[in-house]
């Protein structure tokens, strides 16, 4: 930072610089003009807008639609839903992937490059591909006592499993790059003195590991938050649907007010803002770790 | 072509018997043979348990995509399954109204997205890439659309488009009978007026990845460049893109396959219909909707599993033949 205002201070200030920042504070606000539109329909009453139209001037700004659009579709409930099926997707892609990474990077095996190839290319999927027999085998999977539906099929369990079969992919990839940059020599240490393959796994490898899992974690976080494919399909009880395919659902039933989708989109937005805002960085080193190599 | 290979892979690599995996070693570093019958159980399953998972739900499934694709089925019991033979895809290529346009929408979706929101977000990370006040605060604008998910982004468009009450019909007067400009429902429209915000989320996506490449631009290029007396356009041209390479191909393939994937926001809007089909809606529409023709809609998604072969594995496997060398 010092660096920077260092040399601020030293090189005259050009035109160009402030053509840019002309520029780019013109456009920055232009850039999210979509969602600021949302928000101030968002606080505006139906009635009002009808009345007037949506481009006038506000007579009273409320957070009246908000609080309507919690309460009358019951976003708490699928709110929950969604962390029922993101919190153990999350943890179990992690400790999956994070074992097949070290497989495949410490150790020399002969299928590790087609192992890691297969993760990799199945997470690149379009999960249109898969989606047919998936659905008929989670129909066929009998759980009874297991989940309520007694079925694969329209349970958090179902999604949490696809989920998680989907990106260990991305996270292999990520984790056994990771991996692979650690010296041979911590864990070739440990093996001499004795300690077996879990505990150079779980002791050594694994704690380094963790400004790479900290970076997967939010990404992965917002990601499976987001998911509207596989709960469209696997889900077929509107009970059980995490929030942003219940809000699919919802808008039929609100069809007649804009302000209040807008409401009720924005409100299911809030928790990936909040994860992003407060976890950037490691949401955009997460990004680039998988795209970066290569 | 590359399906041929492929199939092969998931199979081979199905089980992964570590156990009894041979050591030869590629590099001499006398780790396998320190290892116990215990500690080659252990990574057995450390390796064995999440291939299953991942092979049982992705791979099995798109072989078993490949094998519904040549039969009929209307989903109701194993008996009623019939071998057709290539049927499914001579009823699609050559009857189904929907099939043509949508590989063609999904080939624009790729063409708009490569030809618009890719070279905006090198723009605007070559920009942010000078070290400007507020760079962070800018960055973080341009970004935010990406960590929405693409049904929230439906919907926050859809308050844009909407006909009677959207944002650009009543700034230009056109929200009243008779002059409406139906974005969502016209189509010769909607297909444009969902790329343009399918290009808003992306351009951010871009943006990052090209702004994490040019962080890995050695600076004393720039300078040998300045020293040279070449201005700024020159340097990027001559000096800079070309170091963004192995960024370009990422890029490239990230946008092909979000092409192919392009879902969410065009269920959002108005599911498919008339002017925005894609083969992804082709293939969700015959499992949920009420014809459940399931090999058909297998054909549709074995075209889709083809197309993203094509690209994913030459991308892999050059990307993991220069990590082998690395």
């Amino acid at each position: 930072m010092s660096s920077t205002v260092m040399t601020k201070v030293r090189t005259p200030v050009r035109p160009a610089r402030i053509l840019l920042h002309v520029f780019l504070a013109g456009a920055a606000p232009a850039w999210l003009a979509p969602l600021l539109w949302a928000l101030y329909s968002a606080m505006r009453s139906y009635a009002e807008t009808s009345e007037k139209g949506y481009v006038s001037w506000p007579d009273k700004l409320s957070f009246d639609n908000f609080t309507n659009a919690f309460t009358q579709s019951d976003m708490g409930h699928y709110f929950v839903n969604t962390v029922i099926i993101a919190v153990p997707a999350v943890l179990v892609t992690l400790f999956l992937s994070s074992m097949v990474a070290f497989y495949v990077s410490r150790f020399d095996f002969r299928l590790n490059l087609a192992l890691l190839l297969v993760f990799t290319a199945g997470n690149l999927l379009p999960q249109q591909v898969v989606i047919t027999p998936l659905y008929r085998l989670y129909l066929l999977i009998d759980l009874p006592g297991i989940t309520m539906s007694g079925k694969l099929y329209d349970s958090a369990l179902g999604l949490v499993l696809i989920h998680v079969a989907f990106q260990s992919g991305f996270c292999a990839f990520v984790l056994s790059n990771y991996m692979r940059s650690l010296p041979h020599e911590l864990t070739e240490a440990a093996l001499v003195d004795g300690a077996s393959v879990w505990r150079q796994y779980w002791q050594i490898v694994l704690p380094l590991c963790r400004p790479a899992m900290a970076a997967l974690a939010t990404l992965l976080s917002i990601w499976i938050y987001n998911d509207f494919f596989w709960a469209l399909v696997l889900i077929s009880t509107g009970e059980n649907m995490p929030i942003t395919s219940a809000l699919n659902n919802l808008t039929g039933a609100y069809f007649t007010d804009p302000n209040l989708v807008a409401a009720g989109a924005l409100l299911t937005a809030i928790p990936t803002l909040i994860v992003y805002f407060v976890l950037q960085r490691q949401f955009v080193s997460g990004l680039t770790l998988g795209a970066n190599k290569g | 072509m590359s399906s041929d290979t492929t199939t092969k892979i998931p199979e081979a690599a199905a089980a992964p018997p570590p156990g009894a995996a041979t050591p030869k070693r590629r590099v001499p570093q006398g780790h396998q043979r320190l290892l116990t019958r215990r500690d080659r159980i252990a990574l057995g399953l450390m390796a064995g348990l999440p291939t299953i998972l991942h092979v049982a739900l992705v791979w099995v499934t798109a072989l078993a995509s490949i094998a519904l694709a040549f039969t009929t089925w209307d989903g109701i019991g194993f008996d009623s399954i019939q071998w057709v033979g290539l049927r499914n895809f001579e009823e699609l290529f050559e009857q189904n109204p929907q099939f043509w346009p949508a590989v063609e929408h999904n080939v624009i979706w790729f063409v708009v997205l490569i030809a618009l929101p890719t070279p905006l977000g090198l723009f605007l990370a070559v920009q942010l890439d000078k070290n400007i006040r507020f760079s962070r605060v800018y960055q973080t604008a341009f970004f935010l659309p990406v960590v929405l998910s693409m049904a929230v982004i439906g919907f926050v468009w859809q308050l844009v488009y909407n006909p009677d009450t959207g944002l650009i019909n009543s700034i230009i007067g056109a929200n009243e009978p008779g002059r409406y400009i139906d974005w969502i429902g016209d189509p010769d429209l909607n297909l444009w007026a969902i790329l343009i915000a399918a290009s808003w989320r992306h351009t951010g996506y871009m943006m990052i990845l090209y702004l994490a490449g040019l962080k890995g631009v050695d600076p004393s290029l720039r300078e040998a460049s300045a020293l040279d007396g070449a201005n700024e356009w020159q340097t990027f041209k001559n000096v800079i893109f070309p170091t963004l390479r192995p960024t370009n191909t990422v890029v490239l393939v990230v946008t092909i396959i979000e092409a192919l994937r392009a879902f969410d926001l065009v269920y959002v809007f108005n599911k498919g219909a008339e002017g925005t089909e894609l083969l992804s809606i082709l293939v969700t529409n015959n499992i949920i909707g009420e014809s459940s023709r399931i090999g058909y809609g297998s054909a549709i998604a074995v075209v889709l599993l083809v197309i993203s072969l094509a690209v994913i594995i030459p991308y892999l496997v050059a990307t993991f033949r220069k990590e082998r060398r690395a």
